[in-house]
């Protein structure tokens, strides 16, 4: 029901409100704004098309005409730069909500039913973390073979434990709760607690962790992409025009530094955003900090 | 304390099983024939033939598994398809390279990150604190082959102080560590960022004890309270962190070893990818999670070590 829930619903407003009181988390806010808006409308900020290529203007160093320079195919890096911004806030993005999706429910089950589904559960978690994140990302994508989508599925699966981690703890918690013992002795199915009644009580944590995640799967992508397993030329992306600049380091240092730049800015920005955003769950470490 | 130990290496068998189930699975998981992928488009219906015997793929496939395990446990981790050597081998040929860069990465980490770590928990909230979390946040958001990049441009290409390769093959060792710094400051620098942030929220939870007070009240000298009553036992999460971040380690010593061009792991995982070499990374998967579980283990037995109170279930 939704009235035993509703006074807790609310935790999502306060947190609003302990976020807005941090300075990093503006400065985090407004760079993830801008980097989405890049996004967003890439192509009318982009001043060439990212795939025309012009063997006349190999490796031109930045100028008034070519403000980042070009590739060695001719390419506008400004141009390729400002779609690759789509493409890694969209593996990032679509990569940490598959992990989110997944994790969060088989967190709540395990939780939630504990027993032999709990120890199963928290057995293929301890399975998932002995494999290097980096390591376990290039083996999927290595096997299921370089492409956007398995780029995707690689970096999910690479995420999936911490989420489980996160869901499970306080289900454990929340399940001996009176609100939902109350629905319980009414008659309501597992599936409803589960969804309806624990899930809205712990879904700001899980929230936080996307945001911390993000910044991780956007590294991992570009670092997929850098070893030649990310989306599959010629796609712009960060990753993979580090790795092209990469050959001509020697005499073309805008290849390389451009897109190292834009994957730090975006890092950080969501790490500023997700480091605000746990001290604003967090009452302890907010004191601390404030 | 012997006990301890035993049922925590008990406790990671199943963990141990359940990984090499897993990597049967994402073994099997390669689209199409593995034969066909290793031996290429070209390949006669023999020599397919022949390689789908000697790796055991007309087997059904609860043998090929039983198979898989029995090897795997008894130490057999595979030929590699490329070279003909066995995984063990291959990994014997470039592990000291990788030891010495990761060994030299934890020394810098510890070195830099553990004084930082304690300066800016006892300015807390002021300048020296502020620029300890701005450096460590920035630490932390680099990707490995990021940083690597920007300083092999500046300090190989432009100033010239460090060779463009990270390694030296011949030379003494001075030429080697020459060779050496700059890949290892890379990954000794992400680590510094890291042990810092850990070492400075840690510190700050000991700080506040009740017994730090009451040593304080004793007049225990600055320096005595801080090391022997405070780190001391702030050591004790350090220790773990630092563990857990052992698999994070290995995947950035890929990233920047391949970026400097040193021999090592990393360079073997990318010639096993560019060779389709799917034996040799199996088998490197196995070796590398391997090692993560063995280091959980260490982390949670030092753990004992440090703190009593902390016993098995």
């Amino acid at each position: 029901m939704s009235t035993l829930t509703a006074p807790l619903v609310a935790m999502p407003n306060t947190l609003w409100h302990a976020l807005l009181r941090n300075k990093m988390a503006w400065v985090g806010i407004g760079m993830m704004l801008l980097i989405i808006l890049v996004a967003l409308f890439a192509p009318l900020l982009a001043p060439y098309d990212p795939l025309q290529q012009n063997i006349a203007y190999r490796l031109e160093p930045p100028s008034a005409e070519f403000w980042l320079g070009t590739d060695s195919y001719g390419r506008d890096v400004l141009s390729r730069l400002i779609y690759g911004t789509r493409v890694s806030l969209l593996v990032g993005f679509v990569a940490v909500m598959i992990a989110m999706v997944i994790g969060s429910i088989l967190g709540i089950v395990a939780g939630y039913l504990g027993g032999f589904v709990d120890r199963f559960i928290m057995g293929l978690v301890d399975v998932l973390l002995s494999f290097p994140t980096l390591l376990l990302g290039l083996m999927v994508a290595a096997m299921l073979g370089a492409s956007l989508e398995n780029l995707i599925i690689a970096i999910a699966i690479t995420e999936i434990a911490p989420f489980v981690r996160v869901a499970r703890a306080p289900t454990i918690a929340l399940k001996q709760r009176d609100f939902v013992e109350a629905g319980r002795s009414l008659g309501y199915s597992p599936i409803r607690l589960m969804g309806g009644h624990i899930l809205p009580n712990m879904i700001s944590e899980v929230l936080v962790l996307g945001a911390l995640w993000m910044a991780t799967a956007i590294r991992t992508e570009a670092s997929l992409s850098f070893i030649g397993l990310g989306a599959p030329p010629p796609t712009p992306t960060w990753g993979s025009m580090i790795r092209e600049g990469f050959e001509n380091i020697l005499d073309a240092w805008w290849l390389t530094v451009c897109p190292s730049i834009a994957i730090l800015i975006t890092v950080l920005a969501l790490s500023l955003l997700g480091d605000a955003l746990r001290d604003a769950i967090d009452p302890k470490t907010r004191s601390e900090r404030s | 304390m012997m006990q301890f130990a035993l049922k925590r290496f008990l406790l990671a068998i199943p963990t141990l099983l359940a990984m090499l189930t897993a990597v049967f699975v994402l073994v099997r998981l390669v689209p199409g024939d593995p034969a066909a992928v290793m031996l290429g488009d070209q390949a006669s219906a023999e020599a397919l033939a022949a390689i789908r015997k000697q790796l055991g793929l007309d087997q059904p496939m609860y043998i090929q598994y039983m198979h898989f395990l029995g090897d795997m446990l008894s130490g057999d981790f595979g030929v590699s398809m490329a070279t003909g050597r066995t995984v063990m081998q291959e990994v014997a040929l470039v592990l000291p390279w990788t030891l010495q860069l990761t060994f030299a990465a934890i020394l810098i980490g510890l070195a830099f990150g553990l004084p930082m770590g304690v300066w800016a928990a006892l300015r807390r909230n002021s300048w020296p604190d502020y620029l300890c979390r701005v450096l460590s946040l920035t630490g932390l958001s680099f990707p490995a082959f990021v940083s690597a990049i920007l300083m092999l441009l500046v300090f190989s290409i432009q100033l010239r102080w460090f060779p463009v390769i990270g390694s030296a093959v011949d030379g003494n060792w001075l030429t080697q560590l020459h060779a050496l710094a700059l890949p290892a400051f890379n990954l000794g620098l992400i680590m510094t960022a890291y042990v810092m942030r850990v070492t400075r929220s840690s510190m700050l939870g000991v700080m506040g004890e009740d017994y730090i007070r009451t040593a304080k009240a004793k007049g225990v000298p600055a320096a005595r309270l801080v090391l022997k009553h405070g780190l001391r036992n702030a050591l004790i999460p350090i220790v773990t962190v630092v563990g857990l971040y052992f698999g994070t380690l290995i995947g950035n010593s890929v990233l920047t070893e391949i970026v400097f061009n040193r021999p090592g792991l990393g360079k073997l995982i990318l010639a096993a990818l560019n060779t389709r070499d799917y034996s040799l990374l199996q088998g490197l998967m196995v070796v590398f999670a391997g090692c993560v579980i063995l280091v959980n283990i260490l982390t949670d037995i030092v753990y004992g070590l440090v703190d009593p109170r902390v016993k098995v279930k």
